[in-house]
This record gives structure tokens, C-alpha cells and sequence, in this order.
């Protein structure tokens, strides 16, 4: 039939013959028969016995497992509170975002749409397309296209989807924190890590209260982790209070601009002011020198974060001086008229001596404010037991932390009266061998505004204002600022801290700055403390500016003039009326030598 | 040419339709359920839209047709053919080691042009062919030359395809060929010796395995090792066999592979759908159809009128056994992962054209009149 003719064939036919005869002598194959059929059965039974162990004995085992795979359980995103300042203007705001990732496999057919998709996401093409590369070649199948865009792109992005027909591009909310005071309220509002907890300053002290608990839903969701469905919501999202702090915005902007100029101007180290309402304790301004815009990434030094206005504490010097002429007055032992004698111009206490700048002769106690006299004050504390000097101290808030509970807060140091040496109860007079917080100077000469009561020191807005403590009498209080009134004038050492059209009372203070080697020659700590009106005051303010490094660093120069230019702007802003229509209009104009 | 139908199994009545195509009935019968089976699974596994199905059918027509083109072929052609495909087939591999399109980081097509094509499915069909007309010239069971002369025959396509690299398709063509030496009646003292080389070689064949091929053996031996990398396929295709109890989640509602979480579900892995949404009483019927195919053309492979039918019947049988065992192993996690596909079933084109191929060989033999139809001494 196919074979060939000829000889092939015979030979063919030949082969076959000799091939029958060997069949005719048939080997065993029964064994080999009953060895393919147990081979078959065998492969059969264990793929039948692994089915039937899977799918019987396992079965509820790996349905779990399976279930556990596209029944998840996700969280709903849920908005942090806001942080406002006290007129509702935001400072911390959770926006939400929107988070856009793909299954670049799924684009590969696709790469027309690049460019639309990153206008849409507003990335260059070129990098978005490099990156698609990438990770197609890679076999990747998840990549983030851009992680927490505004609302808007996504929307986009959807827009992109419909006009190419693409699959495989999928979002979610997240929320985003965003600072809108930036560098000004950096170090008091602080900021939160990507899981939305507070890290620092408000943020971190209100952090319960803020906190927004994610809710809870059951989703079916696929192999690349898409949602196709919510099965039920186990637990709605809660979102975070809001939070109303004691602090202006306009006011913040102020203090923090004229702040950042004098350290600027006489390049200090640092500087830190504390604007506080007189009658209520709230703090309307907190700024420090350095600072950092909480909205970048964390990049700034540790040290830019630090609030220092209540993490640092330096000596108060001079401007301890009213609170200590405040507990003379209450205690009877001085009036403001009793004669004190600052001759020589220096006074020997046990084997040291406290000097003037220079020979005052006979002063009044309040002439001893008013020029700033060391052996002046020091003579009026002696007349006092260290007990009586220690307790008005400590009652205007010294040497403990105040209300507000901020990270880091310093309670500063006032030694107990117990330990004094006769040395040491002098040093105290003039401001030496205790030190405190700008934040704690502030609340003290609160006190002294507010008529003798010290209302706590708040960050938060005060709706209700507390009883308060009593410190000392109205009357010593009023006396104390109508000293105080005497410094900031042309006779005084703040000419500069006058604000045209009000009274103004403080002082000014002028410490060597002590390091663990003791004083150092040429370091200084400038600070003017003061308040306004004098009569009926509105705004304590503290400003302290840290090694000024210029020629000048009487706090007279260096702090005074910040306090001017904020003091006078908070009175405008509040329509505190004028108590002083002309009177001082000349000495604010004026520019002349100050004194100490 | 109508002659006595001694050598076919006698189901057909004579002159039938079925007779007149030379097709045998009860396995054609099984092998069109099967195949509908696996549209119907494969509608469920695939991705909707995609226009699987229909290339799927396109393939399951050009498998057919094949089918019925090599079931009319007399088995004395095929036998005269036998060596020259496989010189031909052996010279296609030659061609694709040294001029091969890359796909997939393996060399394995040809570029014809028209069409890319693949020598080493070929070679499914002319090893055992060309090896069957080898052995079956001289008597049974083979002398020693003769062995060795098939083993160097079969030795050559097999590393060929392993180069390239294939591990899955030198796995299935050294199958067909030892099937053939087996079913010739080799001894069991030197299948015993074999086995003991084959051992032996196993550390040397560790050193000659690419790292991916190392990997897949070691993921096999502990999936749990890497859970979301190579150990992936196993755990979820041993997840979704699992999650579909006795009874299955029914057809369309098989989580695992609908959500994507079980890879390769439309191809290799698509014995785990079957079990997810079948359950094990589908596994078990799928397995019996598998089973009953198995048997048939083993018994038509037996009663065939020479030992060249026998050996190639028989052959071609165990190498579609070989595919399914390997696959069903495979996902049932008794075996490491290799890229070999459920017969009939997976989507996916060149090996369900050969596999048909082959069943075409296989009712040419059962229904064409022996070409020596006298009794003959290989496995019946």
C-alpha cells in the first residue's frame, strides 16, 4: 500500500517476518500491565485523597483563610479637630486628600492617556511615563501615582479614567494636617506624624481631644487590595473636636514680626515674647526666635521647635524689682514716697557687694524703680523676713509650672527661703539666683495688672474667667504700676517701651547671663516687661531677647521697643480707649540716650 | 479502503457517521463534554471582556479540526513519517536555539512569519512516533543496541527543549519517550538502574537549574517560606481547592479566583476554580471524565493490530496522563510548581492543538484497519 517497491519492500517483509516470530514468543507483560494500572490508580488516588483532604477535612480552615483575604476590614478615614485661633481663624485644619495608585500592568496597553493622567496629577509626563516604565518592566502590579492631591486632581484623575476607558487606577481619602499660621504658631499649635498623633505643642497636649477615631467597615475587597464592595459599616468615623486657643491671630503675626526684627536687628541668639490679656490670664501672642514652619517636612533643628517662651528660663534681674517693692508695700514696711539712700552707689552684704551702675543718692521708693537701683531694692527687702519676699513670689507663680501644661514646660527655679544666706535674700531683690519663663514673668506682672489676683495663664480661649488667687491688695498693685509708670518715661531707663496716647507701666532688666562657669562677661539677657493702660490695664506683655550681640543690650533698647510697637497695635486692635490723648505722644516720637 | 474492522473498538455501529470519520464515539464523546466543561469553567475564570472565550473556541475549532484531519491519516503513514517529522522537528529546535524569538525570557518560538510556532510542542508527538517505529521494527521487548539507540534518540530533543529553557515541555516529551520504552517491554532491572541514575544525577541536575527553577523546588517543599512571593501560587491555589468544600460555591462564585487573589486562574491554576466553585464532587467527576478518557484510549491502544500502534497509542495516552496528573499535582500542592496546563481545560493554545492532535492519532488507530493485524505481545 505506502511502502516502497523493489527491494525495500523485501526487505521490509524480511524485517516483519523475523519480527513475528519474536512476538510469537511473547515476553510477560501482566506485570507490566498491573504496574501501569497501579501507577495510574495511584496518581489518581492522591490527587483524589489531596482534594478530599483540602476540600473535606481542611475545608473550614482555608474558607477562613480565604475569607480572610477579601473580607477585610478598612478603616474610614476620620477628620482630626481644627485648632483655631480666638476669633475661629484656623491654625491646624485637616484637609481631606485624595491618594491615587494604579496597577501600572493595566496601564501598559494605555500609554496614550500618560500625559492627560499627569496633567491631571500634576507631575511631569516624562517622569510619570519613566516611572510607569519601571515598574511595568518589573512586573510590579501596585504603584502609588501621587499620594494626598487636592480633591480637585482626583477629580481630574476620574475625568481621565471615563475619556481612555482605563481600568486599574483606583483612590482613597486620607486626610492631610495643614498649618496655616506656619512658622509664627510653629512652636505653640506644633504638628502631628503621617498617623494624624500630636508630636508637639497643642497638638500634642490636646491630642485626645483633637483625635479622630477611624471608623470601620467590612469590605469585599480583590487580589490587589481594590474595594468592589462595602458589606456593612461596623463603626462610623468619629472626628476630632475642634479646639479654640487664647491666642490672636493678628496679634501672634504682630509680636512675631517685630520679634524676628529686634533679634534680627541686634543679632541675638534667640528671643521669645508673651502678649497676655490683663484680666483673664489668656495668652493672645506666644512667639520665639528661632522658629520653623510646621507645614514643611521635619528638617529644621530640634532646637528651632523649642517654645521658648515656656521651655527656657533665664535670670529676671531688674524686672523682679516691682514684685519685691509690691510685697514691702503690702506688708506696711514702705510707701511709695519712703525715702531709701543708695550712697555710695554700693552697699556691703556679709563679704560681697551690690552695686549700682552709678551714685543715685537719695531716692524715693519709687525713684528706686525708676532709675533701677540694686542698693535701693536690696535695702527694702532687708526690711522684710525672706519669708514674707519668698511667699509673694511664689504666690505670683515663680518656681512652679503654670496652667497650661505644654510639653516641656519649665516650673523655673525660686530657692526656699530656708536656705537663704544674707547674701542670697538681696540677690533675690534684684533678680538674681532664680530664674523663670518669659510665659512665667508675663503671668507675675498679670498680677500686678490685674489688681493683686492671678488668674492662671491659659493657651486656650477663656469663656468663663476664673476667681483667681489673691497675690496682694488693688492698692499695692496700682501703687506698683504708678512706679512702674515712672520707667517708661524720660527720667526712666525704657523711654522706648512708650506708646503714644496710653500709659504705660514696666521695667526693664538687663541680666548677665549665667552659664555652669558662673557670669559671663559680654552675654546678656535684654528683657522689658510691662503693661498697658496703667490704670485700667488691658495687655501684660514680656519680651526677652537673648545675647544680643550688637552694641547695645540694656533691656531698655533691645526689648523695649518690640513691646512699644505690639502694646500700641493690641490697644488699637481692641479699641482700648486712650488714656493719655497728649502727654506722651512727645516722649514716644522721641529718640534720645537711655539709661539702664 | 474499508477492510474488517478488527483492530478498532467495536462501539461504532458500522458505517455510522462516527465509523465514516473514523472517529471512536465513546472518546469523542467524552472529549467534546470536556472540552465544553472547560469553556464553561473558563467563562467563570477568565476576565470578562477580555475576549478569552471566544479565542479559546476559536482554538478548541482549530484542535478539532486537527483532530479530525489526523484521524484520517492510516497509521502506515504516519509510521513512514515518524522519522522524518523527527528530523525535522529536531532540526526546528536547532533553528530556535540559534534564531529563536525570546518570550518571556525563554527561547521558544520560531518566527514563520504568519505565525510563531513552537518546535518543541511538536516534538510531543514525533518523539514518541518517531520512537514507536523505532522500537517496533525489531521484536519485543528491545535488545540492548536497540535501547540505546532510542535512549540517545530521545536524549537529544529533550535537552534541546530543556536549553531553551522548557522545563515543562522536556518534562512531557521525555515522558512520551520513556512511556514508549516502558510499554516496549524494557526490563525492570534496567528501569530500576535508570531510577538509581536518575537519583544519582539529581544533585548535578540541582546545579544545572536556574535559580527560578531551584526556587520553585523549595517553595514546593515549604510554601510558608515565602508566603508572598513564590509560596504565593501554592497557598492561594491550596486556599481557593479548599474554600470550595464537598459541594463547591457554585459556578460564577468562586472568590478566590474572581477577585484575583488566585494567580494564573484562567491557565495553569484553573483546576483550583474548578475545585472552588465545583467543590470536591466536582473535583471527583472532572477526575472520572479525565479517567474515563484515560482508560479508553488505553484500551484502544491495546487491542491496536501492531506493536507500533500499541506503543504509540499507549505513548500519547500517558503523556496526556502525565499533563494532568502533573498539573492536578501541581495544584493540589503534591507537586512543585511547573508551567504545564490542565488539558483541555486551561486557557491557552499550542498544547490543546497537540493534545487533540495526538487523541486524532489515537482514533486513526482505533478505527483504520490494521496494518498487520495479526495478534501481537505489547501491553494489551
Amino acid at each position: 500500500m505506502f511502502g516502497k517497491h523493489g527491494t525495500s519492500r523485501e526487505r521490509m517483509k524480511e524485517r516483519l517476518r523475523r519480527a513475528d516470530e519474536a512476538e510469537r514468543r511473547p515476553p510477560n507483560f501482566a506485570a507490566r500491565r498491573a504496574a501501569l494500572g497501579l501507577m495510574l490508580g495511584a496518581a489518581f488516588l492522591s490527587v483524589v485523597g489531596a482534594s478530599f483532604y483540602r476540600q473535606v477535612l481542611e475545608h473550614e480552615f482555608l474558607k477562613n483563610e480565604g475569607e480572610k483575604r477579601f473580607l477585610r476590614e478598612r478603616e474610614i478615614a476620620a477628620r482630626r479637630g481644627m485648632v483655631t485661633d480666638r476669633n475661629g481663624e484656623p491654625l491646624a485644619i485637616s484637609t481631606s486628600m485624595s491618594t491615587v495608585w494604579a496597577d501600572p500592568q493595566r496601564l501598559a496597553g494605555h500609554m496614550e492617556a500618560v500625559p492627560s493622567l499627569a496633567a491631571a496629577l500634576e507631575v511631569p509626563p516624562e517622569s510619570l511615563q519613566a516611572r510607569l516604565d519601571t515598574y511595568i518592566r518589573d512586573d510590579k502590579r501596585f504603584m502609588f501615582l501621587r499620594r494626598r492631591v487636592e480633591p480637585q486632581s482626583a477629580d481630574a484623575v476620574a475625568a481621565v479614567i471615563d475619556q481612555y476607558g482605563l481600568s486599574g487606577i483606583d483612590m482613597d481619602t486620607e486626610y492631610r494636617r495643614f498649618y496655616p499660621g506656619g512658622e509664627m504658631f510653629g512652636q505653640v499649635v506644633g504638628f502631628t506624624n503621617v498617623d494624624d498623633a500630636g508630636q508637639e505643642g497643642i497638638e500634642l497636649v490636646y491630642n485626645d481631644w483633637l483625635n479622630a477615631t477611624p471608623g470601620k467597615r467590612r469590605v469585599i475587597q480583590d487580589g490587589r487590595g481594590r474595594v468592589l464592595e462595602e458589606v456593612e459599616q461596623i463603626r462610623p468615623p468619629t472626628h476630632g473636636r475642634d479646639l479654640a486657643l487664647s491666642l490672636d491671630r493678628r496679634l501672634q503675626f504682630l509680636a512675631y514680626r517685630e520679634l524676628k526684627r529686634a533679634v534680627a536687628e541686634h543679632r541675638a541668639v534667640s528671643g521669645s515674647a508673651v502678649l497676655m490679656d490683663a484680666h483673664s490670664g489668656e495668652v493672645l501672642a506666644m512667639v520665639n526666635q528661632p522658629s520653623f514652619n510646621p507645614n514643611a517636612g521635619r528638617t529644621e533643628p530640634v532646637e528651632a521647635r523649642r517654645n521658648r517662651a515656656l521651655t527656657d528660663v533665664f535670670e529676671p534681674g531688674s524686672t523682679i524689682k516691682p514684685l519685691v517693692l509690691a510685697a514691702a508695700l503690702e506688708s506696711g514696711r514702705i510707701h511709695p514716697n519712703t525715702p531709701v539712700d543708695t550712697s555710695p552707689g554700693f552697699l556691703t552684704v556679709g563679704r560681697n557687694r551690690v552695686r549700682d551702675i552709678r551714685n543715685f543718692g537719695r531716692l524715693t521708693a519709687t525713684g528706686v524703680i525708676t532709675k533701677s537701683s540694686n542698693v535701693g531694692v536690696v535695702k527694702i527687702a532687708q526690711q522684710m523676713e525672706p519669708a514674707l519676699l519668698w511667699k509673694t513670689l511664689q504666690q505670683a507663680g515663680f518656681g512652679r509650672p503654670t496652667a497650661v501644661q505644654f510639653p516641656g514646660e519649665r516650673s523655673g527655679y525660686l530657692p526656699h527661703y530656708d536656705g537663704w544666706s544674707q547674701f542670697e535674700h538681696a540677690t533675690v531683690a534684684f533678680g538674681y539666683g532664680l530664674n523663670v519663663t518669659t510665659l512665667q514673668l508675663a503671668q507675675a506682672y498679670a498680677v500686678l495688672a490685674n489688681d493683686g489676683l492671678l488668674r492662671p495663664a491659659s493657651l486656650l480661649r477663656v469663656d468663663t474667667v476664673p476667681a483667681g488667687q489673691r497675690v496682694f491688695s488693688a492698692q499695692t498693685a496700682h501703687q506698683v504700676r504708678r512706679m512702674m509708670e515712672t520707667v517708661v518715661s524720660n527720667t526712666g531707663t525704657a523711654r522706648r517701651a512708650a506708646v503714644a496716647g496710653y500709659r504705660v507701666a514696666g521695667k526693664t532688666g538687663t541680666s548677665k547671663k549665667a552659664t555652669g562657669q558662673g557670669y559671663v562677661q559680654g552675654k546678656y539677657q535684654s528683657v522689658f516687661a510691662g503693661l498697658a493702660p496703667v490704670d485700667q490695664p488691658r495687655f501684660v506683655m514680656v519680651v526677652m531677647i537673648d545675647e544680643p550681640r550688637g552694641k547695645d543690650y540694656y533691656g531698655g533698647i533691645v526689648a523695649a521697643p518690640t513691646f512699644a510697637t505690639v502694646m500700641q497695635a493690641a490697644l488699637r486692635l481692641y479699641n482700648v480707649p486712650p488714656d493719655d490723648p497728649a502727654g506722651k505722644l512727645l516722649l514716644a516720637s522721641a529718640h534720645g540716650r537711655a539709661e539702664q | 479502503m474499508p477492510g474488517p474492522d478488527v483492530a478498532s473498538v467495536s462501539a461504532a455501529p458500522a458505517g455510522g457517521l462516527f465509523a465514516r470519520l473514523h472517529l471512536d464515539p465513546p472518546l469523542m464523546a467524552a472529549l467534546l463534554l470536556l472540552s465544553g466543561i472547560g469553556l464553561a469553567v473558563l467563562y467563570s475564570a477568565g476576565d470578562a471582556g477580555s475576549g478569552q472565550l471566544e479565542r479559546q473556541l476559536l482554538r478548541l475549532g482549530l484542535a478539532f479540526g486537527t483532530l479530525l484531519i489526523m484521524a484520517q491519516l492510516p497509521p502506515a503513514l504516519l509510521r513512514r513519517l515518524a522519522m522524518p517529522l523527527f528530523a525535522a522537528g529536531t532540526l526546528l529546535l536547532l533553528a530556535v536555539l540559534l534564531a529563536g524569538d525570546t518570550g518571556k525570557g525563554a527561547q521558544r518560538w520560531l518566527d514563520l512569519g504568519i505565525l510563531r510556532f513552537q518546535p518543541s510542542e511538536l516534538m510531543k508527538l514525533t518523539v514518541p512516533m518517531a520512537m514507536a517505529w523505532l522500537l517496533s521494527r525489531r521484536p519485543l521487548p528491545p535488545n540492548a543496541p536497540a535501547l540505546l539507540l532510542a535512549a540517545l534518540m530521545l536524549a537529544l530533543p529533550v535537552l534541546l527543549i530543556a536549553v531553551q529553557p522548557d522545563l515543562g515541555t522536556a518534562l512531557l516529551v521525555a515522558a512520551a519517550g520513556l512511556a514508549v520504552l516502558f510499554l516496549a517491554g524494557m526490563r525492570w532491572r534496567l528501569i530500576a538502574l535508570l531510577a538509581a541514575l536518575a537519583a544519582a544525577a539529581a544533585p548535578v541536575l540541582w546545579m544545572l537549574m536556574r535559580p527560578y527553577q531551584r526556587q520553585r523546588v523549595l517553595t514546593f517543599l515549604d510554601p510558608g517560606s515565602d508566603p508572598l512571593g513564590a509560596g504565593y501560587h501554592i497557598i492561594q491555589s491550596q486556599i481557593a481547592i479548599g474554600s470550595g468544600g464537598t459541594y463547591g460555591k457554585g459556578w460564577l462564585n468562586g472568590t478566590q479566583s474572581q477577585l484575583e487573589f488566585l494567580p494564573e486562574h484562567s491557565t495553569d491554576f484553573i483546576f483550583a476554580v474548578i475545585g472552588e466553585e465545583f467543590g470536591f464532587a466536582g473535583t471527583l467527576l472532572l477526575l472520572g471524565l479525565y479517567l474515563f478518557i484515560i482508560l479508553r484510549a488505553l484500551a484502544i491502544s491495546a487491542n491496536a493490530g501492531d506493536s507500533f500502534g500499541r506503543l504509540l497509542a499507549g505513548a500519547l495516552t500517558l503523556v496526556f496522563f502525565v499533563y494532568l496528573f502533573v498539573n492536578t499535582g501541581m495544584v493540589a500542592g503534591l507537586l512543585p510548581v511547573v508551567g504545564i496546563p490542565l488539558p483541555l481545560i486551561s486557557y491557552g493554545g499550542t498544547s490543546m492543538v497537540t493534545i487533540m492532535a495526538g487523541f486524532g492519532i489515537i482514533m486513526s488507530l482505533a478505527t483504520h484497519p490494521a496494518f498487520d493485524a495479526r495478534p501481537s505481545s505489547a501491553i494489551r
